[in-house]
């Protein structure tokens, strides 16, 4: 089937807001899980509103990951979190150690 | 189509037991996991193995696989024209697609062939509801990250055939990327999801974007962070080198004294957005080679004419 018309696509920006509904529905999970995923501290509110916790769109990454994480390796809500951070901070350093070495080494 | 040896995939003999099955599955399956590994076919090879696990680790899928395997297969060349024998299917029951929660969206022709599409629940209402919001992930180079651009997806999603059972159909999507996103970032296509049941309008399209290694530059959020070979002279005197940035070459002026690391800033031509990033540039100075009398000449006149000791802090100014 050909592509015809040109779809925009739209940035969700670190601060685009996020209610738990439609966290939920873009995310694909229920609203319990959610919850468990706050209790547990893998998700950080930024507000609490009449329709519950508020998120942004820094949420629905670490949804995402910890969704594949638990269906895929069966790691526990617990072991999901630890991932979760670990798995950032090796983004972080592995962007660290390809720059260095690009400092130390050129090309 | 292309046979698929699940348990070379997975590593393990024919006769292995279910729990070496789950044992070879799970530490394959961290080594690739996308949200995990650093591996460039990292996605392709998770997808492999989850898909010969999705097969191996179900008695009943196992069992047909295995006879379709231990039938003898193409030519000379071995898998790579492959059809299911004839009469397949008749002693199983996969239509519809004997699926678990596995994500299959992404399992191959062969998988399809032998185990049907995925099954799609009924939606969650009665009546009309808004389709299912799809996520997937895209990978740009920087260059499309900084200006913009179009790009073409492919996405499976269900679609019913002529006897109403439900398939998986390919659809292509053309999108218009913003400037100015970045690694990590989601961006939303309203309305390009999945249909919805009973009139109930599509749901939306979530992509998590990754980008694509750059030769010069690295990204950090919005800013990019590039490295630039200086001569020592040019560090030590100071002047104006041009640099490359993401929109062209400019002036950078180096200040006299610099040396090797320091950073300097080129403000606002970082990635565009709601707040711009900036470009920040580290020198790296870089010698010349001593490969002739001249050139020798000169770094003897140099050392001369200069006290200088690059490790004079190593033994406490002695």
């Amino acid at each position: 089937m050909a592509a015809s018309k040109t779809t925009s696509a739209e940035p969700l920006e670190p601060d685009t807001p996020f209610d738990l509904a439609e966290l939920c529905g873009t995310c694909g999970v229920s609203a319990e899980w959610v919850i468990e995923l706050v209790e547990e501290g893998i998700l950080e509110p930024v507000a609490y509103g009449r329709r519950g916790p508020r998120f942004t769109a820094v949420a629905v990454r670490r949804v995402q990951t910890v969704r594949r994480l638990q269906r895929d390796l069966g790691v526990n809500r617990a072991g999901a979190g630890l991932a979760v951070e670990l798995i950032e901070e090796v983004e972080t350093l592995r962007r660290r150690v390809r720059m260095l070495e690009s400092q130390l080494f050129g090309d | 189509m292309e046979f698929k040896d699940y348990y070379e995939i997975l590593g393990v003999e024919p006769d292995a037991d279910q729990d070496a099955i789950r044992r070879a599955y799970r530490k394959l399956a961290r080594k690739y996991h996308p949200d995990v590994s650093d591996e460039p076919d990292a996605e392709s090879r998770f997808k492999d193995v989850s898909e010969a696990y999705e097969v191996l680790k179900d008695p009943e899928k196992r069992a047909a696989y295995d006879q379709v395997r231990s039938q003898p297969r193409g030519g000379a060349g071995g898998g790579a024209d492959w059809g299911p024998p004839p009469g397949w299917e008749s002693g199983f029951d996969f239509g519809g697609g004997g699926f678990t929660d596995a994500d299959a969206a992404g399992f191959s022709e062969f998988f399809e062939t032998l185990f049907g599409g995925r099954r799609r629940g009924p939606g969650a209402g009665g009546f009309s509801t808004r389709g299912a919001d799809q996520r997937a992930r895209i990978t740009i180079d920087l260059d499309t990250a900084y200006h913009g651009g179009e790009r073409t997806l492919t996405l499976q999603e269900p679609a019913m055939d002529a006897q109403g059972r439900v398939t998986q159909r390919t659809r292509n999507l053309k999108v218009r990327i913003p400037p100015g996103v970045t690694d990590g970032q989601h961006i939303r296509l309203r309305g390009q999801g999945e249909p919805g049941a009973g009139g109930g309008p599509r749901g939306d399209i979530l992509l998590e974007v990754s980008l694509a290694p750059h030769p010069l530059f690295s990204v950090e959020g919005r800013d990019v962070i590039l490295t630039l070979p200086v001569a020592p002279w040019e560090a030590a005197l100071g002047g104006k080198v041009p640099v490359p940035t993401l929109d062209g070459r400019v002036d950078l002026t180096v200040p006299a004294g610099s040396q090797s690391g320091r950073k300097l800033r080129l403000k606002g031509r970082g990635l565009p957005g709601k707040t711009k990033g900036d470009q920040y540039v580290v020198l790296r100075i870089v010698t010349p080679p001593a490969d002739s009398e001249d050139a020798k000449a000169a770094y003897r006149r140099l050392a001369e004419a200069t006290s200088f000791d690059p490790r004079a802090h190593l033994y406490g100014g002695r």
